[in-house]
């Protein structure tokens, strides 16, 4: 195994005031590997820095040994990342189907993508039935699945998911969760961010707490999940 | 009811004069929330792009056979057009892109004074009207009682045939799709791989061919040709964008047609007469925004959780 993402002592700041201080970790192709910790520790920032929205302010973002840091936004997808962000900010006016064609917006393998939209539809019947339908008009855990699914579509090597839990129900969380496994089985490398630190450390293969603006411990999942510490801050056990 | 058809045909023809330029400002403004007051001076450099080619591209000898001139002016009207808006976005507008709303709405209204100004003073004799060839077939065509000019009757045409093409353009393209996602959220549409400038490029390159086909068209339409032609329709095609709904560009074209035949049937049946004119299209603009203030087809502002 190798490290396909790797982030050195990272640093951003908005104006004035430092959303993320001193943020590393790594991850290793073919893992899951989750950021937890506290709203507001910067771990949405991190993701939207390795994403090229937001700059570095010091610190490298090196993907497949290359620094990235400095790519605009747009090609990041093109280099094999893609970000399902915070809020699912699906194209609320456009139909299912064109939002999952903007996951494929960089492919020009028709049958490939058509392929594709097929197994998006497969994990997610909903959005099957409904593909017609505008985006805006499904629930928050609808919308969460076509954010997924959209940024399925461009085949990531390396697929950032912020928050996919946010606003689903316990049952909807354990689909969510299902799909991420069975994407790592079919080969993709996935990068979590959850405040659903239970879940998200029993499917990960290695975590890191984020504490303003710091990674402050790291840890194979189950480490992480019986760890003191952890337990006490995160997972509301003392 | 001779008079009232007659009046109607001509609100068509300038609602279509009106729409072609109205949808450059609604699609301008739906990509990156700019009124692009500058807009109204692309079309009146089309039309002179066009006069350009006339007078010293192209031989006396086709001068007069329009199925020749035609093509080549609208040609150069277009590149004129296209280019002047592309210069725009580049230098005027880009580096503004993440300044305050105020900034670039002023800098529109500069680089609007500045190209009228430029064209006055250095396109030879342009410091007053001047004609402008009729070019296309130089007859009226008879629709039962009433009369229109061919080129008036083809700019109706031409209008409406173009409107759907960029409808269908960007409902169904791969590139309209990434201009919507732009216009709806610019940052996830990078997520996409959608490089921003790109698209906010290809909007102006629209938008000022479009208005390119208007000011020669009209040109010819009207034999004549003003520098201050381009702020005074620019003005109407905005508003027309704004009663359709800002963003909209079935909106832009319908409230194109509304503005010309309130122009026409107010100018003609209203106290006040022609004088009066932009009286009634205000009052009918005021009216709307107070009663429907996204316009007829605009989508109210909402906040989605």
């Amino acid at each position: 195994m190798s490290a396909l993402l790797e982030v050195s002592e990272l640093s951003v700041a908005y104006g004035a005031i430092e959303a993320v201080r001193s943020v590393s970790f790594v991850v290793e192709e073919g893992q899951i590997v989750c950021l937890i910790g506290a709203n507001g520790a910067g771990k949405t920032t991190t993701l939207r820095t390795i994403s090229g929205l937001l700059r570095p302010r010091a610190g490298d973002i090196r993907f497949d040994g290359e620094s990235i840091a400095k790519a605009p936004a747009h090609l990041i997808l093109g280099r094999g990342i893609a970000h399902s962000p915070e809020g699912r900010r699906v194209f609320a006016r456009m139909t299912v189907e064109e939002n999952l064609l903007l996951g494929a917006y960089t492919r020009r393998d028709e049958s490939g993508v058509q392929q594709d939209m097929n197994r998006v539809f497969e994990l997610f019947p909903v959005l099957g039935e409904r593909r017609q339908q505008k985006a805006g008009l499904f629930s928050g855990g609808e919308q969460q699945m076509l954010a997924i699914g959209r940024a399925m579509m461009s085949r990531p090597r390396l697929l950032m998911l912020d928050e996919p839990s946010m606003g689903l129900s316990p049952i909807m969380t354990q689909r969510i969760f299902d799909t991420i496994r069975e994407l790592q089985q079919g080969g993709t490398t996935i990068l979590l961010v959850e405040q659903n630190a239970l879940a998200a450390l029993a499917l990960s293969d290695r975590g890191y707490v984020v504490d303003l603006g710091q990674t402050t411990l790291e840890g194979p999942g189950h480490d992480l999940l019986a760890d003191e510490r952890v337990r006490a801050a995160y997972l509301g056990q003392g | 009811m001779t008079t009232l058809l007659q009046q109607i045909a001509n609100g068509l023809v300038q609602g279509a004069t009106i729409g072609l330029i109205a949808l450059g400002y609604t699609m301008v403004y739906g990509i990156i929330q700019l009124i692009n007051f500058a807009h109204g001076e692309v079309f009146m450099v089309g039309t002179f792009g066009a006069l350009a080619v006339y007078r010293w591209v192209l031989p006396e000898s086709v001068q007069d056979q329009w199925y020749v001139a035609l093509p080549l002016m609208l040609l150069g009207g277009i590149v004129v057009a296209v280019v002047v808006a592309v210069l725009m976005e580049r230098f005027a507008y880009r580096p503004l892109r993440n300044a305050p709303r105020l900034a670039p709405l002023i800098t529109a209204l500069g680089v609007s004074v500045a190209l009228q100004e430029v064209v006055r003073l250095w396109f030879p004799d342009a410091e007053a009207a001047q004609s402008f060839p009729r070019v296309f077939v130089d007859a009226q065509v008879d629709l039962g009682p009433v009369q229109i000019s061919a080129t008036g009757l083809l700019l109706i045409v031409v209008s409406v045939v173009l409107s759907v093409l960029l409808q269908t353009y960007v409902n169904r393209s791969r590139m309209g799709r990434a201009m919507r996602a732009t216009s709806q959220d610019r940052d996830t549409a990078r997520l996409m791989g959608v490089n921003p400038d790109r698209v906010i490029v290809l909007t102006f390159v629209l938008g000022a061919a479009l208005a390119g086909v208007a000011g020669v068209l009209y040109g010819a339409h009207l034999n004549s040709v003003d520098t201050n032609d381009g702020f005074q329709t620019g003005i109407f095609a905005f508003t027309a964008a704004v009663l359709g709904g800002i963003g909209s560009l079935r909106g832009a074209v319908i409230g194109a047609f509304i503005i010309g035949l309130i122009k026409t049937l107010g100018g003609q049946y209203l106290p006040g007469g022609t004088q009066y004119d932009y009286v009634w299209i205000f009052v009918v603009l005021i009216l709307v925004l107070v009663f429907r203030p996204q316009g007829l087809f605009g989508e109210a502002e909402r906040v989605r959780a």
